[in-house]
């Protein structure tokens, strides 16, 4: 469903994206591993139209790269990205609201859907969202995604920083979007969640793919993992 | 006392005039990160635009012509200027409201000339409100401060109880993410300067008769505003109002408090006499300082509190 070919990306002068070229297919749950600033966040920005992306970015078709990320977001991406940014003054259920395309319009998400998932956030719906903690936000800022109704997720270190309990939650959460049937695409730094739940992995490296293949192929490689990932 | 009661009116109807200005230009600089400096400018083209409209079919429809019309011209500007100028960075756009300016005045000066317009209250309104201790306060100033509670009221609403008020509230932190959850960022952004030129635009109409309609009066305004924004806090609607008030009313009690420094240390034994500098500034007295206070508490501010008053991040 979405096919990135050759995707550039720059800031200012230097060149961060070299030609990447990833696929997600309909329903599927693909890992994107790399250390930092290897350019996964900027993966996800040029596809959400928010760094301006040079190449091809085609979903369900239909060519993306160069439309606003307002457009992008209503052709069925859902974006959540790694510094989260909730709406710190509006209330949880006004940031849930905006995740909302249009008032009032539900898709496959409710809002019970979210409070029945994470009752923390049901009891504090009515408070400012600046004032939950770094896991009640990672939790917050992908359901407001959700509300849009998205076919495909693209998700940026939800685990980074919290506990291992929260972890498991956002274990939790990403198994209940693949069943029901939206595609993810998770950027990852550590392995276990990765590993646990894609279906096919990307290691990227100084801006390019360097590695694709299925948790076992990657299990199996030592080499990638040494080079690419392990610190 | 009857000083007092007076001057707390006045203070508060230029702080509410400073708060229809200031309240546009905090939504516009916080949303877009642009420094309007052509919003006093669109104050004066609504009180020129007034006048003029006003004498054709009277004040009352050139209240709400006017302030449209300014509205109109702010999404032109915004559409067909800033968003370009906006693509080269933050000074471009800087320099292109700042080169408004000079066009507006320019404009407004080969239009209507440099003297004063004769643009004055409607004779309906024309009447002292009431009279006490001996100072009337006139029912104008009453008018204005009616108009400028519905305008905050009217903002107030669409910015707390409406989807598009929610959307805005949301992009002045996170305008980019506004737009990655589907949102036309663009169009809000025309929406939220429209209506801040439209406000600047009824704050002319309203202040124009109120003070002189001239070509001066968007150079005398514009810094004022400036310090309400920054004083009040970036992204704070509520610090802004706070702060307009505030400065409507230092300004309004400076002009008639007529003691110095010195007098105020005299009682207290301190008596200052002599021919130094230092005697020279301590007797001074407030009224004379008056125009300088809001610069200095903007300093101020800065100095020790970069946010401002309730402002949401560092100026």
């Amino acid at each position: 469903m979405l096919q990135v070919r050759d995707l550039h990306a720059y800031y200012g002068q230097s060149h961060i994206l070299h030609g990447i070229n990833l696929d997600v297919k309909e329903g599927e749950i693909v890992s994107l591993l790399g250390r930092n600033g290897v350019g996964r966040s900027t993966t996800c920005k040029a596809i959400m139209g928010l760094v301006p992306p040079r190449g091809s970015i085609s979903f369900r078709g239909r060519e993306l790269a160069g439309l606003r990320s307002d457009l992008v977001a209503r052709a069925g991406i859902g974006y959540v990205p790694e510094d989260r940014q909730v709406f710190p003054t509006l209330s949880v259920r006004q940031n849930l609201e905006l995740g909302l395309k249009r008032a009032g319009k539900f898709g496959r998400w409710t809002f019970d859907d979210v409070f029945r998932l994470f009752p923390n956030l049901a009891a504090r719906q009515n408070n400012p969202a600046g004032v939950l903690s770094g896991g009640e936000q990672q939790m917050l800022t992908m359901c407001r995604a959700l509300m849009g109704d998205p076919d495909l997720i693209l998700i940026d270190e939800p685990t980074e920083g919290l506990a291992p309990l929260l972890v498991e939650q956002v274990g939790v959460l990403l198994a209940e979007i693949a069943s029901r049937g939206v595609s993810i695409l998770l950027v990852e730094q550590k392995l276990t969640i990765a590993l646990k739940i894609s279906r096919r992995l990307y290691v990227m490296g100084h801006g390019q793919i360097v590695f694709e293949g299925t948790p076992d192929d990657l299990a199996a490689n030592v080499q990638v993992r040494q080079e690419w990932l392990e610190v | 006392m009857e000083t007092l009661l007076i001057s707390v009116l006045n203070g508060l109807v230029y702080g509410m005039l400073l708060f229809m200005l200031a309240s546009g230009l905090t939504l516009i600089f916080s949303m877009m990160g642009v420094l309007n400096f052509a919003h006093a400018s669109i104050y004066m083209l609504g009180a020129y635009l007034a006048f003029t409209i006003s004498q054709f079919v009277g004040f009352f429809p050139a209240l709400i012509i006017a302030p449209i019309l300014c509205g109109l011209i702010g999404a032109a500007i915004e559409i067909w200027g800033l968003r370009r100028a906006h693509q080269n960075g933050h000074i471009a756009e800087l320099l292109f409201t700042f080169g408004l300016v000079f066009i507006i005045q320019r404009v407004v000066q080969m239009t209507w000339g440099m003297l004063p317009m004769p643009y004055r209250v409607p004779p309906s309104l024309d009447f002292p409100l009431f009279v006490l201790y001996g100072s009337n306060f006139p029912a104008y100033r009453g008018f204005m401060l009616l108009i400028s509670a519905a305008m905050l009221l009217s903002t107030w609403l669409l910015l707390k109880k409406t989807r598009v008020g929610l959307i805005i509230q949301a992009a002045l932190t996170h305008p980019h993410m506004v737009s990655a959850l589907g949102h036309n960022v663009p169009r809000v952004f025309t929406t939220v300067f429209a209506g801040g030129c439209l406000l600047a635009g009824l704050a002319g109409v309203i202040g124009g008769n109120y003070q002189t309609t001239e070509p001066g009066m968007a150079d005398s305004m514009g810094p004022i505003v400036f310090v309400v924004v920054v004083f009040g806090g970036l992204g704070s609607l509520a610090g802004c109002f706070v702060a307009s008030i505030v400065m409507g009313m230092i300004q309004t009690f400076a002009v008639v408090i007529d003691y110095s420094v010195a007098d105020v240390l005299r009682p207290l034994g301190l008596a200052i006499s002599g021919d130094t500098l230092l005697t020279e500034v301590l007797t001074v007295p407030v009224a004379r300082i008056g125009a300088l206070l809001p610069f200095v508490m903007m300093v101020t501010i800065l100095f020790f509190r970069p946010r401002g008053l309730m402002g949401t991040r560092d100026t």
